[in-house]
C-alpha cells in the first residue's frame, strides 16, 4: 500500500516577513489594519451614490446632461487611484538573506575594529556623499540592510520602504516610491470630486428651492443634507492635504523629509535630490517611470527537493533551516532597542555553515528544476 | 586560474559554493540604480578586473536607460494617467523591458565569462536591487590544488 502525498508549492508572498496581507494570491498587498480604508470607501462611494440618486435626475434635466456624466468619470477615476494606491506595493525593500546580512556584519566589524566588551559599539551609520552633500545611512535591524537614501522602516507593516513618505491608514497601505503618484493623484482628484459634489448641491437646493422653497427641497432630496455634511468637512482636510504634497512635490521631499526637518532650517536648500527647478521637480516625482516591484510575490518558493540532497543527506535541510531561524531569532534588536543590549549582536554571530547547503537551494532560478507545476506528487512507501 | 568549468550545467553537478561576494550600489549620484565598479579583493584571482568591471558598466548603463526621466517617460506616464492606469494592465512599461534585457544581459555574461571561471551572477531584482551577488564556487572534484586558495578566502570571509 503507498500513500500519495499532493504537496502544494507555496509562492513567496506566503513566507514574506513583515506585517502585509495578500489577497488574490499575491496580487494584492495591503497592510493589516483595514478598518480606516473599507471606511473611506464606504465614505466616498456612499457620497457619490447619494448624488446620483438625488442631484443628478434634476441637473441632468434642469442644467446639463454632462454633468452626471463627468461626476461617473471622476468618481470611477478616484476608485481607481483609490484602488491602486491601497492595492500596490509601495517599494518595499526585502529583507536581507543570511549570507548578505553576514557578509554586511563582517564589514561593519572591519570597519569598527575591536570593541571592548562591556563598551557599546558605535551606532551603525554608513556616509555616503550624494551632490555633494553627505548623506548618513542608518542600519536597519530587523532587514538586516544599510537604508538606501530616503527609505524608511515602517514598524505598522514592518518593512523597509523606498522613498518613504508615510503609512496611510486611510488607504490602508504605506505610500513610497511606487505609489505616491497614485497617493498624489488620488489627493487631487478626490479634492476635485468634492468640491464639484459640493458646489452642484449647493446650486441644486438652490433651483429647487426658486421653485419649491428650501423646507419642501429638504424633504424631498433628504441626501443633499448629508452630502453637504461629509463634502463641507472633506473639502477643508483633502485640499489642505492636496496643497501639502503640491508644495512637497515642487521640492522633491518626503513626508517623512519635512516632518524630521532633514532638509529645513539650518539645512534648508540642500536637499541633494532636489532639482532646484519646480517643474522638473514635478516632472520626476509624477511622470518619472514606473518602478516595478522587487518583491517577489507570485513567484514559487524553491523547496528542498529530497533527491538533490541525496548527496549532502538529511541533515543538510536542517541545517539551511537552523541557519534561516538563527537569523530571525529574537535577539535581533531593532531601532527600539537600547543601547546596552546591541553589543549582544556582536556576540550572536551566526556561525559557518557545517556543511554547504544543498546547491538545488542555493542556484538562482538560472538552473532551477521546473517551477511551472503547481503540485508534486510525493510517493511515501 | 585552479578551477574551470566549460559551462553553468557542468558547475552545478560538479561544483560547491565557498562563498558570495556583494557589490553595492553606488549612492553617489542619487537615488538612481547604479553599482559600485570597485573591484571586491575576493575575487582577485579568479576573474580580470576589466571583466567585471566591464559587467557592472555595461548594467549601470541599462539602469540608466530604464529610469531617465524624458520624453518617453512622459509619454508613458501622461497616457497611462490618462487612462486611470488601466493600460499598465496590457502595455510593459519600458522599464519592464530593460529589466528583460538585463537578466538576458547577466545569462549571457554568466554562460560566457563567469561560469568558465566558477562564478555566478545574480540578477540584482532578486537581492531588492540592493547589491550584485556573485556566487564563489569550486570543484568539488578537484581536491588538491584549489583548496588552498579557497580555503584563505572562506577564513577571510568567515
Amino acid at each position: 500500500m503507498s500513500a500519495v502525498m499532493i504537496t502544494r508549492k507555496l509562492r513567496k508572498w506566503e513566507k514574506l516577513p513583515g506585517k502585509n496581507t495578500f489577497c488574490c494570491d499575491g496580487r494584492v498587498m495591503m497592510a493589516r489594519q483595514k478598518g480606516i480604508f473599507y471606511l473611506t470607501l464606504f465614505l466616498i462611494i456612499g457620497t457619490c451614490s447619494l448624488f446620483f440618486a438625488f442631484e443628478c435626475p434634476y441637473l441632468a434635466v434642469h442644467l446639463s446632461p454632462a454633468i452626471p456624466v463627468f461626476a461617473v468619470l471622476l468618481f470611477l477615476f478616484v476608485i481607481a487611484m483609490l484602488l491602486r494606491t491601497s492595492f500596490s506595493d509601495p517599494g518595499v525593500l526585502p529583507r536581507a538573506l543570511p549570507e548578505e546580512a553576514n557578509f554586511i556584519e563582517m564589514e561593519i566589524e572591519a570597519a569598527n575594529g575591536s570593541v571592548p566588551s562591556g563598551q557599546r559599539p558605535p551606532p551603525r551609520i554608513r556616509n555616503v556623499q550624494i551632490n555633494n552633500q553627505i548623506v548618513k545611512l542608518k542600519y536597519c535591524y530587523t532587514c538586516k540592510i544599510f537604508r538606501p537614501p530616503r527609505a524608511s522602516h515602517c514598524s505598522i507593516c514592518d518593512n523597509c520602504v523606498d522613498r518613504f513618505d508615510h503609512h496611510c491608514p486611510w488607504v490602508g497601505n504605506c505610500v513610497g516610491k511606487r505609489n505616491y503618484r497614485y497617493f498624489y493623484l488620488f489627493t487631487l482628484t478626490l479634492s476635485l470630486l468634492t468640491i464639484y459634489i459640493f458646489a452642484f448641491n449647493i446650486v441644486h437646493v438652490v433651483m429647487r428651492s426658486v421653485d419649491q422653497g428650501f423646507l419642501s427641497t429638504l424633504k424631498e432630496t433628504p441626501g443633499t443634507v448629508l452630502e453637504v455634511l461629509v463634502c463641507f468637512f472633506t473639502l477643508w482636510s483633502m485640499v489642505g492635504l492636496t496643497g501639502f504634497h503640491t508644495y512637497l512635490i515642487s521640492l522633491n521631499q518626503t513626508t517623512n523629509e519635512d516632518i524630521k526637518g532633514s532638509w529645513s532650517g539650518k539645512n534648508r536648500g540642500q536637499n541633494p535630490y532636489s532639482h532646484k527647478n519646480i517643474v522638473k521637480n514635478c516632472c520626476e516625482v509624477l511622470c518619472g517611470p514606473t518602478y516595478p516591484s522587487v518583491l517577489d510575490r507570485r513567484g514559487l518558493m524553491q523547496e528542498d527537493s529530497p533527491t538533490a540532497a541525496n548527496s549532502e543527506g538529511p541533515c543538510s535541510f536542517d541545517n539551511l533551516v537552523a541557519q534561516t531561524v538563527k537569523t530571525t531569532a529574537p535577539l535581533i534588536p531593532n531601532e527600539h532597542t537600547p543601547d546596552d543590549v546591541k553589543p549582544s549582536i556582536a556576540a550572536e554571530k551566526s556561525s559557518a555553515p557545517k556543511d554547504d547547503p544543498p546547491l538545488a537551494a542555493k542556484l538562482p532560478p538560472l538552473a532551477s528544476p521546473e517551477t511551472d507545476a503547481e503540485t508534486s506528487i510525493v510517493k511515501n512507501q | 586560474m585552479a578551477t574551470e568549468f566549460h559551462n553553468l550545467q557542468e558547475m552545478q553537478h560538479t561544483a560547491s559554493l565557498v562563498t558570495k561576494v556583494f557589490i553595492q550600489r553606488d549612492y553617489s549620484e542619487g537615488t538612481v540604480c547604479r553599482f559600485q565598479t570597485k573591484f571586491p579583493t575576493e575575487l582577485d584571482n579568479r576573474i580580470e578586473r576589466a571583466l567585471l568591471e566591464q559587467t557592472v558598466k555595461t548594467l549601470n548603463s541599462y539602469y540608466v536607460e530604464a529610469e531617465k526621466v524624458g520624453g518617453q517617460s512622459y509619454l508613458e506616464g501622461c497616457l497611462a494617467c490618462a487612462t486611470a492606469y488601466i493600460v499598465f494592465l496590457c502595455m510593459e512599461t519600458r522599464y519592464e523591458k530593460v529589466l528583460k534585457k538585463i537578466s538576458g544581459y547577466i545569462q549571457e555574461q554568466n554562460e560566457k565569462i563567469y561560469a568558465p571561471r566558477g562564478l555566478l551572477l545574480t540578477d540584482p531584482i532578486e537581492r531588492g536591487m540592493r547589491v550584485l551577488e556573485i556566487s564563489v564556487f569550486e570543484d568539488r572534484g578537484s581536491s588538491g590544488s584549489s583548496p588552498s586558495s579557497s580555503m584563505s578566502s572562506c577564513s577571510t570571509a568567515r
